[in-house]
């Protein structure tokens, strides 16, 4: 269907947030090569008017009352942060802000 | 201790006649998984277990307590455990500690069954050979120098050695029945939406179950029976009514018609396997199933089907572990460049290639060609396994193509260790309810044998599978290491 070289697996592991080395880079494009042959197979069968399975179940919109409840307290829900700033979960700076804007308007 | 009682029902009438207690029990379990040479535990829950067991003892004195009341089992260490480090099998969930239980955990702890520890596994239970975990691999008691399977191979290994009655395994392509087949042990994958999966870790959660490892079929039976019925805080659930599904086990196969699929003896299955299989058809024959060749053609296809499908959905689940919330974080130039490292150094290979692999099926432009094309090849597969279904009430194939294989065998060739589910991963892709059962050894290492029934059919199942147990002694051969 399509090759799969280091220039692909580089742009595909970008999108996915995930930092490789060149190592990784080309065994992953030669190990991925090899899988995407094998996948490849199913371009063989006719599956023109056949629906995509969506579910494997007979269920769909599953309803239930709105109900409050209990739920994970601050401090439980922020257990597990590596940083935290009170009760919000501390991430680096995203948007830069320049003091001429934050006076102006 | 060899002949210590190991099946669920055994313990549960020993606690009853007051020959051992719940406490003693648990500390024996304990004991051996701290002693454990085969890298089966991560973690022992040594505290939280004994206050466990102390609780099923005042409940059994009390005289209303649950069959699995007191019984020792193993958790696979992907499903949450509240106030328990809860790993996956890697380093990105570094130090992460779940403020809530899995669904199935506090099910079991409702029946004061008694949580021995949390177990290795391949990461986020990518894997058939339990290599891929972050912990070090896992050895088959068997034989050391082999892999005990994957990717629940802790649970399996920890039933195996006879350190607990039961574990807990998930089973997203073959996960808990090819450790069961390969470590010689029975292992059960249920109808997809007959277990709640909350507070599980989402590998593929269109394929994904939670299940038992047991020493018999009966004790599958009776830990199913705890963890199955809806749960209203996972929508896949199906509000079924759960059978009485220890009722049939002694009914037999008298006049049951089995489908053998012809699909499922292929080349490349090792001869050992193949006989091992065919003849424990043949015992289900001598007790009166009728023995049916049916034909699965698509079958072939339910691997590229799978390493489209698994990989995409689990490139979407694991966008969450971003070292923001909770687990590892290595801090970048900016918030793009933390994800990038965090994720670069927190997961490991196999879950690096999934990623690139789902994260490439699902891109613009090859969304069509292969999400999209797999997702209708699986309703093909899906209704051959309906239309086969109209004319037989289980089928019978191996579990897995192969014994148990030596660890380092196939770890620098992914394809050859995907090959490993061939006969597993097609019940995953329909959503089947499916068990593995020991039935002999080849070269003097466990054959499985794989059950498969209709949607919500697990009774039929565990049925089938029971006839076949009572019919043999396999299911009584235990780990004789070899030597190193």
């Amino acid at each position: 269907m399509s090759t799969i070289d280091p220039a692909v697996v580089r742009r595909v592991a970008d999108l996915a947030r995930i930092a490789l080395s060149e190592d990784e880079v080309a065994r992953f494009t030669k190990q991925l090569t090899v899988v995407l042959d094998a996948v490849g197979k199913l371009a063989e069968i006719d599956t023109e008017a056949i629906p995509p399975t969506a579910s494997v179940l007979p269920i769909q919109n599953v309803l239930r009352d709105d109900v409050v409840r209990p739920s994970l307290t601050v401090d439980q829900a922020l257990r597990g942060a590596p940083t935290r700033d009170g009760d919000l979960f501390r991430v680096q700076t995203v948007i830069e802000e320049r003091p001429a804007e934050r006076t102006g308007g | 201790m060899a002949d210590a009682p190991r099946s669920i029902p055994e313990i549960a009438a020993a606690l009853r006649r007051r020959e051992t207690t719940a406490v003693e029990l648990s500390r024996v379990a304990i004991e051996r998984a701290k002693a454990d040479a085969h890298n089966a535990w991560l973690l022992v829950a040594e505290a939280r277990a004994l206050a466990q067991a102390r609780l099923a003892d005042e409940r059994i004195a009390a005289g209303d307590a649950p069959l699995l009341c007191g019984v020792p089992w193993a958790c696979k260490d992907i499903i949450g455990t509240k106030d328990v480090e809860t790993t996956a099998g890697s380093r990105i969930l570094d130090g992460y500690i779940p403020p809530y239980s899995a669904t199935v955990v506090e099910r079991l702890d409702a029946q004061g069954a008694v949580m021995i520890g949390k177990t290795n596994l391949d990461e986020f239970a990518m894997g058939s050979s339990n290599e891929n975990s972050a912990f070090g691999p896992v050895k088959n008691p068997w034989d050391p120098k082999r892999v005990p399977g994957g990717s629940s191979g802790g649970s399996a290994v920890a039933v195996a050695a006879g350190q607990v009655a039961f574990g807990l395994g998930t089973d997203t392509g073959g996960s808990i029945r090819q450790p069961a087949a390969l470590t010689g042990v029975v292992g059960m994958k249920p109808t997809y939406g007959r277990v709640s999966r909350y507070g599980v870790v989402a590998f593929a959660s269109s394929l994904d179950q939670v299940g038992p490892f047991a020493t018999t079929v009966e004790g599958a039976a009776i830990v199913c029976q705890a963890l199955f019925g809806a749960d209203p805080y996972d929508a896949t659930t199906m509000p079924l009514a759960v059978d009485d599904l220890r009722a049939g086990l002694g009914a037999g196969v008298k006049g049951m018609r089995l489908g053998v699929p012809k699909e499922y003896f292929v080349e490349g299955m090792e001869p050992g396997v193949e006989k091992a299989v065919r003849d424990a058809i043949r015992v289900l024959e001598r007790q009166g199933a009728v023995i049916v060749e049916v034909s699965l053609p698509s079958t072939d296809h339910a691997l590229g089907v799978y390493y489209i499908v698994q990989p995409a959905e689990a490139s979407a689940n694991l966008a969450r572990y971003d070292g923001v919330r909770f687990g590892l974080r290595v801090e970048g130039k900016d918030l793009e460049d933390t994800y990038r490292k965090t994720r670069g150094a927190g997961f490991g290979p196999e879950v690096k290639r999934r990623m690139i692999l789902g994260t490439y099926a699902l891109s613009s432009g090859y969304y069509d060609a292969y999400y999209k094309k797999a997702q209708k090849v699986r309703t093909v597969i899906k209704s051959e396994f309906d239309r086969v279904f109209e004319k037989v009430d289980a089928l019978v194939t191996p579990t897995s193509p192969t014994v148990a294989f030596a660890i380092g065998a196939k770890t620098d060739d992914p394809l050859a260790m995907y090959l490993n589910d061939i006969f597993t991963l097609p019940v995953n892709i329909a959503g089947l309810p499916g068990i593995s059962i020991p039935c002999g050894l080849s070269e003097g290492l466990p054959v499985g044998l794989q059950v498969i029934a209709g949607y919500f059919q697990e009774a039929t199942m565990f049925r089938v599978a029971a006839a076949y147990e009572g019919a043999t002694q396999h299911h009584r051969a235990r780990p004789m290491p070899r030597a190193a």
